[in-house]
């Protein structure tokens, strides 16, 4: 799996999260240089890139599938990327995302909340961003993850030793590791 | 303890001096053999109903919890295989999936045998989809709350308080995963005349279920609470 220059094509992914995630990722400090030996980014809320690119070799997605848009984006991620990575909470398990799921009509009453009880001026529900999904979703009842990296956020300690590990062709062992929360 | 017969047993390959009446995870105890538990606690009587504890017996397919099953003279048992680790995680993930756990707004974040346990055992997700049905939180009493979303139902509070406390106010109701800790006869806890507010069931709590409000989870917890409490007894 060699993209340009000998390097893996690398993406990030910024769904129903609070980029937290990410933050974690580049809290790796200067050993993110490292890292950046290896990899060509080619999509991430990191860059400036508008359509996810097709021949990825490995994918990292923050936060949990909340919306249409979230919805079509990680099916045709997934269909790109030879190797998906679900990191943090919100994206393995659905973490708070889906907080809403156990409410009648979860959606609507979230917006209702956020849109209509609690609105000082103007109240009215938006209509033109993207449809929020009934119940928000982890990944992986979604599309087929292939490692997951748990945690609120994961520390950046153990995101680099997965990508490492999974850079290296080598199964990253989560026993004694993964911590959720 | 009173005088009984010795039994040997091999754990893990190693000759182990058990007693008549030991359990394997007593015997294994005494050894300071491992055997990762949830719904065990010391000074509590067995339950046998979380299955992390599960080991191998020689000779059987089987698969023994290892606290509700006595030792028996011979008992050659294995506590870590590939299969119990797999088992182990198979149990772990279906108990997280059976409510909506959501670590990071627990109060017991960090303080947790479930996560602890998760951790452990390297469950990095969950293969089935979650329940998400919504459960009641009973907020009523002054300072203990409990919160059935986040119960796994391994009875530590109804124990706690029916064998040390010795007031028998929680029980559980239903069955299966309708299965439901109640409070008296499935009251709110306020009104329960019952309960003597000992905190015990929130000491004994393995997760973020039965905790005291505005305190540390940290403080709240005592796992040797039980043992203690029996050792004064003179039990």
């Amino acid at each position: 799996m060699m993209g340009e220059l000998g390097k893996i094509n690398f993406a990030t992914v910024w769904l129903s999260g609070c980029s937290g995630c990410h933050m974690s990722f580049l809290d790796q400090d200067e050993q993110i240089l490292d890292l950046a030996q290896k990899i060509q980014l080619v999509y991430s809320p990191l860059m400036d890139a508008k359509i996810f690119p097709e021949n990825v070799d490995v994918t990292v997605v923050e936060g949990a599938i909340g919306n249409e848009e979230q919805l079509n984006l990680i099916k045709k991620i997934r269909k790109h990327t030879k190797i998906l990575i679900a990191i943090g909470d919100c994206a393995v398990t659905g973490n708070m995302v889906t907080l809403r799921n156990a409410l009648d009509d979860g959606a609507g009453a979230i917006l209702k909340r956020a849109y209509i009880e609690t609105a000082t001026k103007n109240p009215q529900i938006p209509n033109d961003v993207p449809k929020l999904l009934e119940r928000a979703r982890p990944l992986n009842e979604v599309i087929k993850v292939d490692y997951f990296i748990p945690g609120c956020p994961p520390s950046a300690h153990l995101i680099k030793y997965v990508l490492t590990e999974i850079i290296s062709g080598r199964t990253p062992n989560m026993e004694g590791k993964a911590k959720y929360g | 303890m009173s005088v009984s017969s010795v039994v040997k047993i091999k754990i893990d390959g190693v000759e182990v001096t058990a007693y008549e009446g030991d359990t394997i995870l007593s015997a294994a105890k005494r050894a300071s053999i491992y055997i990762p538990t949830l719904c065990y606690l010391d000074g509590l009587s067995s339950y046998g109903g979380c299955r992390l504890c599960i080991v191998e017996v020689k000779g059987s397919p089987k698969l023994f919890p290892s606290c509700t099953t006595p030792v028996s003279n011979g008992m050659e048992i294995i506590t870590n295989s590939e299969r119990l680790r797999k088992f182990r995680k198979l149990t772990l993930g279906l108990i997280l999936s059976e409510k909506p756990h959501i670590c990071s707004i627990c109060v017991a974040n960090g303080h947790c045998e479930l996560q602890d346990l998760a951790k452990e055992f390297g469950v990095d997700h969950l293969r089935v989809e979650r329940e998400w049905t919504a459960h009641k939180i009973d907020l009523t009493h002054d300072f203990l709350v409990i919160d059935h979303n986040r119960c796994i139902l391994c009875a530590r509070c109804i124990r706690a308080c029916d064998e040390i406390e010795g007031v028998h106010v929680l029980d559980m109701k239903m069955r299966g995963k309708d299965s439901q800790v109640i409070v008296d006869m499935d009251e709110d806890w306020a009104s329960s005349r019952s309960c003597t507010s000992c905190r015990k069931c929130a000491r004994v709590c393995p997760v973020g279920a039965i905790y005291v409000r505005d305190k540390p989870f940290s403080e709240i917890k005592d796992k040797e609470m039980a043992k203690f409490i029996l050792s004064r007894r003179g039990l």
